[in-house]
């Protein structure tokens, strides 16, 4: 079994943030035979989020939505663009994420936003986002402007289908693999004191 | 069991009327504050070490050495000693020093401090924490083992001839503790040394603690120091107490809610479901506490913070002494009834190693 994790931080209800992540997660687990997916609002997290910052643990169900995270085979992020950029809700949840929690995760980045002038946000701020979580990103990233979803146009759909199969190989091909925690098996003694 | 206090001596106005206490008062807080451990039966008084403001322990072997001549029975340590900044030959010289004055009444624990710049300020390197931690601690174990050490290492002037001065009391150097609530190798260094391991557990989940404090009786065993089950294990705690936990919980809130580390964000409900704090009657304590011997093994030497986020002298001294007079007592009753006959009561004394050093 598969785990495909969906992230969404769009803040309004209905969100077309939500929208689109649920569209990128058909895309994938379409092209992948069996899947589970696995999606989280940040916004139902807001708080716990920010506890989270201040305390240096998750707590609650917030927890839960970080382990879903971590432990899945690949994984969705999606924002609006604020201010040329990621919201501050989804680099929140990144910034309370363990060292090395994301190691070679396959992801798909997408973004939503007002207006099409803001599409290269993807490139330009998710993705050295992920590049320093050595997360292992998917080359389509699918930005979507409200005019997109009331065009007739096929270019969001074919760049959702493109962007979900490349994921969905991604995942294919690289089976997550195990993360030993820290305290599994520690450097033992002597290593650490020839290391000096 | 030892219980005890730990202090990390911090200057914080009193969220409830803003008054911000002067170091002078705050030092001479400290010092009230090891006197009424002492007083009440505890039988631990451990100040951390800082060079930031609003913290004033710098110094602690001289604050100890104060507290040493106004006590008896306390034993005096640190949570923590700057194992990566401090110059290990110091420390050996100022802890030996300070266990002679206080007639062996003297452990410590080692630690990597709470502030980045406290590295640069020492000219270190906050990159080399770890490898500072391990290298200064190799030389201060030799420095109390043996009379005249030759050294060369990569972080101080090496040493031909030396001997640390005085040398510790009776042959037997201070017990170390390593604290650490995240570094697995600090929690190796303690396994291979065969010292202990402190967990100050009070701010996070008990998931975290219990793989870190599993991978440190683990590697005891290992390296032959006794059964997993044997390896000595402290433990923090955070508590206030009335007599009514409704009471309790009114009158702390405010000191929750401005709290230096984990204010404005959690509520004092949620962090108290996840994290040991225990805010409510001595009984809720109790049950609590007990509760660590759960989720950890039974161990030897249990440490609660009393004096933080700017309650009063007046207020902490009546917690001292429900701690020492309503609390303490039934857990130590308790922890002894539960604890195996192979397991340690304590943390090694210095009279107890005298003892293994004869044998």
């Amino acid at each position: 079994m598969t785990t495909l994790a969906v992230v969404s931080a769009g803040l309004g209800q209905p969100s077309s943030t939500r929208l689109l992540a649920d569209r990128l997660a058909a895309a994938t687990s379409g092209a992948l035979p069996d899947v589970t997916v696995e999606t989280i609002d940040l916004r139902d997290h807001a708080h716990a989020m920010v506890d989270a910052t201040l305390t240096g643990f998750p707590s609650g169900t917030f927890r839960a939505a970080v382990e879903t995270v971590t432990d899945a085979d690949g994984l969705i992020a999606v924002t609006p663009i604020f201010n040329a950029s990621y919201n501050g809700l989804f680099k929140t949840f990144f910034d309370v994420l363990e060292d090395g929690a994301l190691d070679g995760t396959p992801v798909l980045l997408g973004a939503t936003g007002g207006t099409a002038r803001h599409s290269l946000a993807i490139d330009h701020a998710m993705r050295p986002l992920f590049a320093y979580l050595r997360a292992s990103a998917a080359p389509t990233g699918v930005y979507a402007a409200s005019e997109d979803w009331g065009s007739g146009e096929t270019a969001l759909p074919d760049r959702i289908t493109r962007a979900g199969t490349e994921l969905a190989a991604l995942m294919s091909a690289r089976p997550a693999p195990p993360k030993p925690g820290p305290y599994d098996a520690p450097v033992p003694f002597e290593e650490l004191l020839a290391r000096r | 069991m030892q219980f005890g206090i730990f202090t990390v001596g911090d200057v914080t106005p009193d969220p409830t009327t803003g008054r911000v206490p002067s170091e002078a008062e705050r030092i001479q807080a400290m010092v009230a504050i090891a006197d009424k451990a002492e007083e009440t039966g505890l039988d631990v008084f451990a100040t951390g070490e800082h060079h930031n403001p609003p913290f004033v322990p710098s110094s602690p072997t001289t604050m100890l050495g104060y507290i040493a001549a106004r006590t008896e029975r306390l034993i005096l340590s640190t949570a923590t000693t700057l194992i990566t900044t401090n110059d290990p030959v110091k420390i050996a010289e100022d802890f030996a020093m300070l266990q002679h004055l206080a007639g062996g009444r003297v452990d410590l624990m080692m630690g990597r401090g709470n502030t980045g710049p406290v590295y640069p300020w020492f000219g270190k390197d906050i990159r080399d924490g770890i490898p500072l931690a391990i290298e200064n601690y190799h030389l201060l174990h030799r420095l109390w083992r043996e009379d005249v050490v030759d050294w060369e290492g990569e972080f101080r002037t090496p040493l031909q001839s030396f001997t640390s001065t005085p040398r510790p009391l009776d042959g037997v150097p201070p017990f170390v503790w390593h604290g650490s609530i995240r570094s697995p190798e600090i929690a190796e260094q303690a396994a291979y040394y065969g010292d202990g391991f402190f967990a100050n557990h009070i701010f996070w989940p008990k998931e975290h603690f219990q793989q870190l404090i599993g991978l440190y009786r683990r590697r005891y065993e290992h390296y032959g120091h006794g059964s997993a089950d044997q390896a000595i294990v402290g433990l923090g705690g955070q508590v206030f107490m009335r007599k009514n936990s409704q009471d309790a919980v009114r009158e702390f809130r405010p000191y929750f809610d401005n709290a230096p580390v984990y204010g404005h964000g959690p509520s004092l409900e949620e962090f108290s479901a996840e994290t040991p704090l225990t805010v409510g009657s001595p009984q809720q304590v109790i049950e609590k506490t007990l509760t660590f011997r759960d989720n950890f093994g039974d161990y030897q030497r249990q440490l609660f913070l009393m004096d933080h986020a700017g309650l009063p002298l007046k207020t902490v001294l009546e917690q001292i002494d429900m701690l020492g007079e309503e609390v303490v007592p039934v857990l130590r009753k308790e922890f002894e009834s539960l604890r195996p006959a192979h397991v340690p009561a304590t943390a090694p004394t210095h009279a107890s190693r005298l003892v293994e050093e004869v044998r």
